[in-house]
């Protein structure tokens, strides 16, 4: 079983009244110096069986036509290392 | 016989009582529509009510955008079939591409609920026919995801073609680009807005106006004399 991953972000010419509010707390945190906050989703799919250039085109399409409203958001899918290979190569 | 106008239930779906008890009072016949059916029993119309279909997960109608009925009334609407959708209903009118755009948070945050002043910009759709073009009228609003979005270039052809055809006056209440509250598509079947008309038809309850009536009489006109 893999993990592919599917962040979708809203386009940079969008206004993003979450991500500023977020960035307006920070300084109350103690947090300097963040001059922007922009917030997304992230998708995380289980996927069954390989994956392969036929699976990953179909999870494109499904994050086109369903993850993502494209009128207003980007989107980038990306498969996820398993986790005992990541830790390998620490 | 009189006009048969549907409204879809959605998982969520708020106002379809609202909408129904609209329709009858306008004079037409209100038909029930559920989510998972496809067929839509012969109407004539139909509405697609407010409220948080599927919970609003995902996004504001996106998810009821791939409901069965939807299949249908995507289809049937690019056919000529009138179709309303208020609030939620409009979100999934532009999540289903029958309306350009898009709707986002509204700019504050909050929700908001109030009686909104609009102006009607185009009396000529199936659903607006009984207004004057510039007529002022007072009807409630109440959204979560309410600002209106598209690129420039849409924005400017909307305009250009008479297709906004209800603005926010006074105060834009969601961050709504060019105070836009509802908007046509092309052969003026298809309306969608974010305020509801629905809860302004009798002198007793919202605005103690009845400015939203005009929506369902000018349907049914539109029909009857069809």
């Amino acid at each position: 079983m893999a993990r592919v991953v599917v962040d979708v972000m809203l386009k940079p010419e969008i206004l993003d009244p979450q991500g500023q509010a977020v960035q307006r707390a920070l300084p109350r945190l103690g947090f300097e110096g963040i001059s922007d906050v922009r917030q997304g989703k992230r998708f995380e799919l289980e996927v069954d069986g390989p994956v392969d250039e036929a699976a990953l085109a179909r999870i494109h399409d499904l994050a086109e036509s369903f993850l993502a409203n494209t009128v207003i958001e980007d989107f980038i899918v990306k498969v996820e290392e398993p986790a005992d290979v990541v830790e390998a190569a620490k | 016989m009189t006009a048969r106008i549907g409204v879809v239930t959605f998982p969520g779906s708020l106002d379809d009582r609202d909408t129904r008890r609209a329709i009858r009072l306008a004079g037409a016949e209100p038909v029930a529509l559920w989510h998972k059916d496809k067929d839509l029993k012969q109407v004539d119309a139909v509405v697609l009510p407010g409220g948080f279909s599927y919970g609003d997960y995902l996004r504001a109608g996106a998810i009821s955008r791939f409901s069965p009925v939807m299949e249908t009334v995507v289809e049937q609407a690019k056919a000529g079939l009138p179709v309303l959708g208020i609030c939620n209903g409009f979100q999934v009118l532009t999540e289903a591409h029958l309306l350009p755009g898009a709707m986002l948070g509204n700019n504050h945050l909050h929700f908001i609920c109030r009686d909104q002043k609009l102006r009607v910009e185009n009396a000529s759709t199936a659903w607006t026919g009984d207004y004057r073009a510039g007529q002022e009228i007072l009807i409630p609003l109440k959204n979560m995801d309410g600002r209106y979005v598209a690129d420039d270039y849409t924005l400017d052809k909307l305009e250009a073609e008479g297709r906004v055809a209800f603005r926010y006056l006074d105060f834009n209440p969601n961050g709504s680009l060019r105070d836009i509250a509802g908007i046509t598509n092309e052969a003026g079947n298809v309306v969608g807005l974010m305020p509801h008309p629905e809860h302004a038809v009798e002198p007793l309850i919202g605005t103690g106006r009845t400015d939203g009536l005009p929506f369902f009489t000018s349907i049914l006109k539109k029909l009857v004399n069809a």
